[in-house]
């Protein structure tokens, strides 16, 4: 079958798709997108979340003809999502306080080319929750990382001061076996204060 | 070659990092993986790429009477599928140790999930239907599940005719390996004893549960060879076992480490990397492997289970008198790294502690059941649960305080163990538990203090609102661990680092190349940290890891640091002599320092260690590119003797205290671990964020144990039944409690920079902490691990 639906803000055809597939693979294996990770392909470790119309999912249990027509971000949009909604006045999309992002503004969103260097490791433009993981040494191996931001943003965008507590329960899908936690809430708590910062520089 | 795309790439930090060792750099590959681009064994493609897949064994033990692959071979879309029948040499087996391991199954399969036939296809669902149409004839046999059934005396052998360097001093075919160690006289020193403690312990089957699936990609060469991009801990020793197998020669099949998704023991096996390249060659497209979560749990080996059985003496005042010990662990079919296992827990079976009269054996037998061998912290795990048990029962039975009681009898520097060996760095054991005992604790009822209602995520049973703090008790528990560091036993347990030193645009920049597995644990970070100390550079380009350099021996046995760590300061040593060389060439007449002072690179110039600045680095060097490989090895060991134990067989030790803080829900069994604080002494932080972050993850893979992580295997069948993160259980972010670290810093002059190895040590204690903590809580004796619900609740 053929599939339609927008990635990151950009249209997408996917030709070819067996009825079985996930959105998880076709991501990966048919668009060239594999920051979204296949770690247990059972929808219990979130390293595959990405957001549907707004809303996080595990994108391994998403069949892919269920997103014909609709908008998916993965991590690989994450920075000129984050980007775009800093434009629009640090709110998701306009949709700040309605607890996330409407479809109607996941749908209006459009991307950037992607501005990161990859072989400098330190340049380009990075969301800040990605700035607040790599400063905090929250990532080590990586493989949960791509999850984890998307889910961690998303809890941003609804709750710029989350509690420990509200951490903790929001990345609760997403596991990570190596670095105990610790410098995820971190990260987030960092991504939290800076946000935080901002807002107030804004203001003054 | 040019048609891989997302292959692995060099790491640059550029020169507004300065950072060298002792500062928290960060990953020099932390923004491609914030950014979706870093990429790991299963993110790798290729134009016109098949896809290779396993098909296993349902049974753990049985015999195979016929495979009928031809219904398979008709799918369309399936280009081969390959049975032992189809091993392309004499070399159909392998192995780390003892090549007992088949490639594919031969007229038997050993355990469950064990390889039977291979496919490849154009897509992965006709892969695995192809494989489902595989007709494999199985004849089930009785299966050896444990000790007693491994050592009948009618028991089926495993391994009929071994011939290994272990089976001539093994008192029966079935046990892998076995080593007593005996020093002093335990009998004599028993009957100093005013109390005597004994006990059976029982630790479950771990996984690593690395989340990165086994992985690669094997792609055919014009020269008859094959590139094989994969995760991996041990390119070189991979290499060792896959060019015999596939009849090549080492360096026609060429490797290169692709992005690694945690390993933590889990990778040292091989896993797909045959297997690939066999399908690769014969159908001559490139072959892509990733197995899903259900079969990983099948295609990596596991931590050992355990039974061990201690007794422990000590006088009224509290000093211990001997121990003796019988450690029990299960291989399962194939040998691994159980030998190496079963040294690490007899050696390390004391503790850390000061006990001069002890009579220990470990041994590993081969059963029916999955296979073990490598997993962070590597036999020393299951003794360190065993021997904080008894000292808490031992304080209990003193009616002395758990913590001044391990005080009393911990060991320090100039300690001899019970392998004759003395610890001859430091050795601060008292004092890591005085720290973890000093940190303040959690207040109590933590969850009553947020408001008028309990915050139930902080209570046994969190959101599942079991509880709003009825019957609920808080507990404390203490222990410490000593773990090894390095490859021991006589082991040559070497590094190569290649250092270039050129100037590129007007700025000397350094170049790192090893074959160092990077898992995660952030070595390319310390590496870049070493060149930038040594060489007085700040651009370091760190080149991907293959086997177009020597080997760097493996990413385990928290050995990175130290030995491939080592091996660049080694390099860049060198590289140094023949810059300074060059500068004395080149411009002592013009001053006299060149000849008489200490030199070093400093900020991009040679200076003297008095500060003075002699030239600018690129002035010496112009258009020259110093550029050396070089091995480098620790001071050697030796082996264990096969009848006493005794032998100068570790490299380095390494040592963890932690406190734990437990909530148990009595009513219905449930844990909540508050925090769970640890000190560890780990010589020198190269990288203080990385060392923290380490020990965090330590600790939460030993809360993991504690509580929640077991591989569940059927007694009767010996098959898996929770091969999924649905029914094995690891922390989540809401499992896992606050982790204060305290990091102590005293040098071990053998090694570079005073480092210790750090990885291992904080998986040991933490889980007996935990356990402890339950046991003050409830009262419970609690000697198995993972403590259940029902454990608790006796239900």
């Amino acid at each position: 079958m053929r599939v339609n639906f927008t990635v990151n803000g950009r249209p997408h055809e996917a030709d070819d798709v067996w009825e079985g597939e996930s959105l998880l693979y076709v991501l990966r294996e048919r668009l060239g997108l594999p920051g979204s990770k296949n770690a247990c392909e059972q929808g219990e470790c979130g390293s595959c979340t990405v957001r549907l119309d707004g809303v996080p999912v595990c994108s391994c249990l998403v069949a892919a003809g269920q997103v014909e027509g609709r908008e998916v971000v993965t991590v690989e949009g994450l920075a000129d999502y984050a980007k775009q909604r800093a434009e629009s006045g640090g709110c998701a999309s306009g949709a700040c306080g309605n607890g996330g992002t409407s479809v109607g503004d996941a749908q209006r969103w459009q991307a950037e080319p992607a501005g990161t260097d990859s072989q400098t490791g330190e340049q380009g433009e990075l969301a800040p929750i990605q700035q607040a993981f790599i400063d905090a040494g929250a990532v080590q191996c990586g493989f949960c990382t791509p999850g984890l931001l998307v889910a961690a943003d998303e809890l941003l965008e609804r709750n710029a001061e989350p509690t420990d507590a509200d951490i903790r329960e929001a990345l609760s899908g997403n596991l990570c076996r190596c670095t105990g936690y610790e410098k995820i809430l971190d990260a987030v708590r960092l991504a939290a204060a800076r946000g935080e910062a901002a807002t107030a520089g804004q203001g003054a | 070659m040019g048609d891989v795309t997302r292959t692995p790439t060099n790491l640059t930090q550029g020169s507004q990092t300065r950072g060298g060792i002792g500062e928290s750099t960060l990953r020099p590959d932390g923004t491609l993986k914030a950014t979706g681009e870093f990429a790991y064994s299963s993110d790798l493609w290729h134009e016109d790429m098949l896809w290779g897949h396993t098909l296993r064994s349902p049974y753990a033990h049985a015999e195979i009477r016929s495979i009928d692959i031809s219904e398979a071979l008709q799918q369309a879309g399936v280009y081969a599928v390959l049975t032992y029948e189809d091993l392309p040499t004499e070399v159909k087996n392998y192995g780390l140790e003892i090549q007992d391991t088949p490639v594919l199954a031969h007229g038997r399969v050993r355990h469950h999930g064990e390889p039977v036939a291979l496919v490849a296809a154009d897509h992965p669902e006709t892969a695995r239907r192809a494989a489902a149409k595989i007709k494999v004839e199985y004849a089930e046999l009785p299966v050896v599940t444990d000790e007693a059934s491994a050592t009948a005396p009618d028991a089926p052998l495993l391994h009929p005719g071994r011939d290994d360097h272990h089976s001539g001093h093994v008192t029966h075919p079935n046990i892998v390996h076995r080593q007593p160690i005996v020093r002093g006289d335990a009998e004599a020193a028993r009957t100093r004893a005013d109390v005597i403690v004994s006990g059976e312990y029982e630790v479950g089957m771990q996984d690593q549960a690395f989340l990165g699936p086994e992985s690669g990609l094997a792609v055919p060469a014009e020269d008859g060879g094959v590139d094989l991009y994969i995760a991996t801990q041990w390119l070189h020793s991979d290499l060792r076992q896959i060019a015999p197998v596939l009849g090549l020669p080492e360096e026609k099949v060429r490797m290169t480490l692709s992005g690694v998704g945690g390993a933590f023991g889990g990778r040292e096996d091989l896993s797909m990397q045959i297997h690939a390249c066999l399908l690769a060659l014969r159908t001559g497209k490139p072959v892509k492997m990733v197995y899903n979560r259900f079969e990983s749990f099948f295609g990596h080996v596991h931590r050992h289970p355990a039974k061990l059985w201690y007794e422990h003496g000590a006088t009224r005042d509290g000093k211990l008198t001997h121990m003796k010990c019988r450690i029990v662990l299960d291989g399962g079919a194939y040998a691994s790294a159980s030998p190496a296992v079963v040294g690490n827990a007899s050696s390390l079976s004391v503790g850390p502690y000061v006990i001069d009269d002890v009579e220990i054996e470990a041994i590993a037998l081969y059963t029916n059941n999955p296979p073990c061998g490598a997993m962070r912290g590597f036999g020393a795990v299951q003794a360190c649960f065993a021997y904080e048990a008894q000292m808490d029962r031992l304080a209990a039975e003193l009616d002395l305080d758990p913590v001044e009681f391990r005080q009393l009898n911990a060991m320090s520097q100039g300690t001899v163990m019970p392998t004759g060996q003395p610890v001859d760095s430091p050795a601060p054991v008292a004092e890591l538990l005085r720290r973890v005992k000093a940190m303040p604790l959690p207040p109590q009822k933590q969850w009553e203090s947020a408001g008028e209602s309990a915050d139930v995520r902080a209570l046994p049973g969190g959101l599942s609102n079991t509880t709003h703090g009825e019957g609920v008790v808080r507990g404390v528990g203490y222990a410490v661990g000593i773990k090894n560091v390095g490859f021991s036993e006589g082991f040559d347990d070497y590094s190569t680092a290649r250092v270039r030193l050129e100037v590129v645009n007007g700025e000397p920049v350094a170049t790192v190349h090893t074959a160092m597995a990077e898992v995660g644990q952030g070595g390319v970070t310390v590496h870049a940290q070493i060149a930038r100390t040594e060489l007085g550079v700040t651009q370091v380009t760190i080149n991907p890891a293959d086997t177009q350099v020597g080997s760097a021996g493996s990413t385990s046995a928290s050995r990175q640091t130290y030995v491939t760590g080592g091996a660049v300061k080694n390099s860049c040593e060198a590289v140094r002599e023949k810059v300074l060389e060059i500068g004395r060439r080149k411009f002592s007449t013009y001053h006299p320092a060149w000849a008489t002072a200490e030199l070093l690179l400093e900020g991009g110039k040679v200076v003297t260690d008095g500060g003075e600045v002699l030239a600018d680095l690129v002035d010496v060097l112009e258009d020259a590119a110093i550029d050396l490989e070089l091995e480098w090895r620790h001071r050697p060991t030796e082996p264990f003797d096969l009848h006493t134990g005794q032998g100068q067989g570790h490299v380095q030790y390494s040592f963890a205290a932690h406190r734990a803080v437990v909530e148990v829900d009595t009513e219905l069994g449930l844990v909540k671990v508050i925090e769970l604080a640890c000190a560890q002494d780990v010589g020198k932080a190269l990288n203080p964020l990385s060392v923290v972050g380490q020990i965090q993850g330590g600790t939460t893979q030993g809360l993991g144990l504690a509580v929640m992580e077991e591989i569940v295997v059927d007694p009767k069948t010996s098959r898996v039944r929770n091969p999924s993160f649905t029914d094995y259980l690891i922390p989540t972010i809401l499992d896992t409690p606050t982790i204060p670290v305290d990091v102590l810093e005293l040098a071990d002059d053998h090694a570079p920079y005073g480092l210790r190895g750090i990885g291992e040590a904080p998986t040991l204690s933490s889980t007996p902490a935990v356990v402890a903590a339950i046991r003050q809580a409830t009262g419970l004796a609690l000697a198995r691990v993972p403590v259940r619900p029902e454990h608790i609740t006796g239900t």
